[in-house]
């Protein structure tokens, strides 16, 4: 398969990127979307151009790392994150627009590199349960029902990437926030800090440039690990119930 | 040199309880005297960093990733073994300990595995009470799974990201104390050598991944939790990231490096099917609970699996080990694949493949139960490779995964370095010659909440602060020396890519120094990996400069470091003339093809130490006592 590829190039922060051209020849369906970059950078190098830089680690899915918008959606808007992207799933001499994930709080650092240390410091700001190493009692000593286990689950499997503020017309880190408080909302741990705790993440999402929810549910749409927008809803819950307290 | 273990005297059970009263506290009012350097944010690091903090220590730690919730730990899937017994199917803290000795082919400390499992149950207590979402029981109590083939159930999972969770959990913890400002986080930043002053570790140099800044941190202890070097390979399930540079300097600059020839092959993998891949893909090995696996019985075969008849095929696990049969243990699968694809009589494009079938489970179970087992697993499968996995047998084969070997550490897990620690992967103490499923977790989060906060005190309190300045020539030498290493990188202007070298490194590494060695095979190595890191200096193509965001120079300085260290590996193999756990040699095999090992000449730890690029590093070793355990014969037919 051959590919025309259209990539964001940027040197560093201050400079300004522009979309250039690039060939993907002698592409094999079975590659992933990053296997097909690494093989047109090989070539790149070879001519002596720098190649593309873009994040990346685990190349199955659970790390987070990779962050790119294919053809305008996050991940490609296809199953799972950008490196479980497969070549197969396109047509054989298409385009292909690669772009970084846009948001105020991404900043471009070079090509589709972007930094996302905003996430981090939101997680600084109350994405934790306050015990020490050694403070624990016997985990049995704590029962959670199966179902409320689950749920919590379900929110935890965030992968911490982006995508959900990438699809946002807002830039909202809404998605990714609601998650981990809804994950320590659900369990009797979480519950010490669960209305300190709402309040300082909801703060600092907004310090760090996070736009607002206002319902469009890309976020969801896009995101790899299928966390559900009802946990928007239950952190709407959890902020006002913290007002009230 | 004399290497000392530091394992306390006293009865097994007693030893570290002993050894945590003997060791000196440091007062609560001068923790904050006292400052450690934390290299790495993985489950050893992170929670290492969070504890230290959480002690009053300050604290700074240091990740490649762009976030410390991205180290590769993350990937992890299937679990945490702790002996809780909650199953109350036997088990013990003594027979998580055996199992894993055993399970090592006694190639382990002794008094570090048994610490090890005396502590396991503290992990799941301390990863529950930070909100890790583990799997639980309708009536709400933790629920647990047997894994790799262990006769209890102690193994705790969240789903099939077990790893991903307990990461998380260290994370917050590590986040947590980032926000109180106890811990300085500097992402995006690769240690690139260890400061040596009067003889003691007392700081890094690090290079800023963003700018190519080089500088300077000193501290009063450093830790590395830097994992393993299964990249080695070139093909592994690890992150692309995941490099030894930073045990391998520390190698360097006198660290011991022990049993580099430790390396585990999982044997359920995507098999490799063209030269664009980077990166193999582990497929959980709870898949073998209730999957066949098998290869046609004729060589060459060219018929889909489906039209080849029951008699026709080769159950060879089943065949060669009849108790254990598909669960047999990683090395043994791994051994048995490579030995029937060697024999022709491998699958898949490559050839280098084998059958891992569902149907007998899917008749006798239904469609519905396995997708509930492996549901995501077999969706996964389907996206890598465009097959139906209900309808078609998987094709998998071993891929390297682990590394037991690591730099060599005492009992409080300090190398020979006095003040450089090594934690979690990165070091090599618990698991032997083979690592148990669901024990890498373990033993990551063991080194960092509860072995390193206490050691690491014994060792400030016996040295005082001593608020080393960044100003001093230790620092600037090896600030200047980094600078140069890149300069010399960079000025190379050759035509070959940093990973070119690298597949072609990885090529010799799986081929003479993988799932089997033998003399005359890593003899070749040996003569072949100085002629490629020749190559390599004169023809390799770093693009870029120094001072920017440069990946050419990231992996080219990588490759660099592999291809020294590919050498003390395979050193360490052809000295090891004996085949335990996962170091399988050739000439030393029953007739029926088990392992062969020989504990009156090499019960011992080979602990290497660096004499020069390209000279033997010298052998030191440390006689393995076992003062518990009687030395069996591992079998499991």
């Amino acid at each position: 398969m051959n590919f025309k590829l259209h990539v964001w190039r940027q040197k560093n922060a201050a400079a300004k990127g522009r979309m250039e051209q690039y060939e993907a020849r002698d592409i094999n369906g079975d590659m992933s979307f990053l296997e097909m970059l690494d093989v047109v950078n090989e070539d790149l190098v070879e001519k002596g151009i720098d190649p593309i830089h873009f994040d990346h680690d685990c190349r199955e899915g659970i790390c987070g790392a990779c962050s790119l918008v294919i053809n305008g959606l996050p991940h490609g808007g296809m199953t799972g994150t950008t490196c479980e992207v497969r070549m197969r799933l396109f047509k054989d001499g298409s385009t292909i627009y690669i772009e970084p994930f846009r948001a105020k709080a991404f900043p471009v650092i070079k090509d589709l590199t972007v930094d996302r240390t905003s996430i981090d410091r939101v997680m600084q700001a109350g994405g934790f349960v306050s015990t020490h190493t050694g403070a624990a009692t016997d985990a049995n000593a704590i029962l959670i029902p199966k179902d409320k286990a689950e749920e919590a689950m379900d929110a935890a499997a965030c992968i911490g990437c982006g995508a959900c503020v990438a699809a946002c017309k807002n830039a909202s880190g809404m998605l990714f926030v609601a998650a981990k408080v809804s994950q320590l909302a659900l369990l009797p741990q979480g519950q010490a800090e669960r209305e300190r705790r709402v309040n300082k993440m909801v703060a600092q999402m907004d310090i760090e440039g996070f736009g607002n929810c206002t319902n469009y549910f890309e976020c969801e749409a896009v995101c790899p690990k299928d966390i559900s927008v009802k946990f928007i809803a239950k952190m709407n819950r959890e902020y006002m119930r913290a007002l009230v307290k | 040199m004399k290497l000392d273990s530091k394992v306390p005297s006293g009865p097994l059970e007693q030893k570290w309880q002993k050894h945590q009263f003997e060791m000196k506290l440091v007062n609560p009012a001068n923790k904050r005297k006292y400052s450690a350097i934390v290299v790495g944010t993985g489950l050893a690091g992170a929670s290492a960093a969070a504890s230290l903090a959480e002690l009053g220590y300050e604290v700074k730690a240091f990740c490649f990733q762009d976030s410390s919730r991205r180290a590769h730990s993350i990937s992890a899937q299937g679990g945490i073994n702790a002996a809780k017994n909650y199953q109350n199917d036997g088990d013990s803290v003594y027979r998580l300990f055996y199992d894993t000795i055993k399970g090592g082919d006694f190639r382990s400390r002794e008094a570090n595995t048994y610490r090890l499992a005396e502590v396991s149950n503290n992990i799941i207590d301390q990863c529950a009470a930070q909100g890790v979402p583990f799997a639980r029981e309708y009536g709400g109590t933790l629920a647990n799974r047997s894994f790799g083939g262990a006769q209890v159930s102690r193994t705790f999972y969240a789903r099939g990201q077990t790893g991903q969770q307990l990461l998380l959990g260290a994370y917050s913890a590590l986040m947590r104390q980032v926000g109180l400002g106890k811990v300085k986080m500097y992402p995006r930043t690769e240690m690139q050598d260890v400061v040596l002053i009067d003889g003691h570790a007392k700081g890094i140099v690090v290079r800023d991944m963003v700018t190519g800044e080089i500088s300077s941190h000193a501290a009063d202890a450093v830790v590395l939790a830097t994992g393993g070097y299964g990249r080695v390979f070139y093909l592994s399930t690890m992150g692309l990231g995941c490099n030894v540079t930073a045990a391998y300097r520390a190698y360097k600059k006198g660290a011991l490096f022990a049993n580099p020839c430790f390396t585990q092959i999982h044997p359920t993998c995507i098999p490799h099917t063209g030269d664009y891949q980077c990166k193999l893909t582990l497929m959980s090995e709870s898949l073998r609970n209730d999957g066949r696996i098998w290869v046609p019985g004729a060589k060459d075969e060219q018929r889909a699996p489906g039209q080849i008849p029951e008699n026709e095929r080769d159950y060879y696990l089943e065949r060669k080990y009849p108790s254990f049969g598909n669960l047999a243990p990683r090395d043994i699968s791994s051994r048995s694949a490579k030995e029937a694809c060697d024999d022709g009589r491998g699958i898949g494009p490559s050839r280098y493949g084998v059958y891992l079938d569902f149907s007998d489970a899917i008749n006798r179970l239904g469609k519905d139960v396995i997708k509930e087992r492996y549901g995501n697993l077999f969706e996964m499968y389907e996206l890598i490779n465009d097959e139906n996995p209900y309808e078609v047998p998987m094709r998998i084969y071993p891929a390297s995964h682990y590394t037991m070997g690591g730099l060599w550490v005492d009992y409080n897990l300090m190398s020979n370095i006095p003040g450089l620690h090594v934690i979690g992967e990165a070091n090599f103490s618990d698991h032997g010659a083979n690592r148990l499923g669901a024990s890498a977790l373990m033993q990551g989060l063991a080194d960092g909440y509860f072995v390193l906060p206490y050691t690491i005190g014994d060792y400030f309190v016996r040295e005082g602060a001593k608020n080393i300045s960044t100003d001093r020539p230790e620092f600037r030498e090896a600030e200047e020396a980094v600078t140069m290493r890149i300069k010399k990188l960079l000025d190379v202007g050759g035509k070959q890519t940093p990973d070119s070298f690298h597949k072609r490194l990885g090529q010799i590494m799986w081929e003479k120094a993988g799932m089997a060695r033998n003399e005359k095979g890593l003899k070749e190595a040996l003569q072949e990996i100085p002629a490629l890191r020749e190559e390599f200096w004169n023809d390799v193509n770093v693009l870029g400069s120094a001072d920017e965001m440069n990946m050419n120079v990231e992996r080219a300085a990588r490759v660099a470091d592999f291809l020294e260290f590919a050498e003390i590996f395979c050193l360490d193999a052809l000295d090891r003339e004996e085949s335990c756990g996962a170091h399988f040699r050739e000439e030393y095999q029953t007739e029926e093809g088990e392992a062969v090992r020989n504990d009156k000449k090499y019960a011992y730890v080979a602990a290497w130490e660096h004499k020069g690029v390209g000279q033997k590093p010298e052998l030191h070793k440390e006689d393995l006592q076992f003062e518990s355990v009687q030395l069996a014969t591992r079998s499991y037919k």
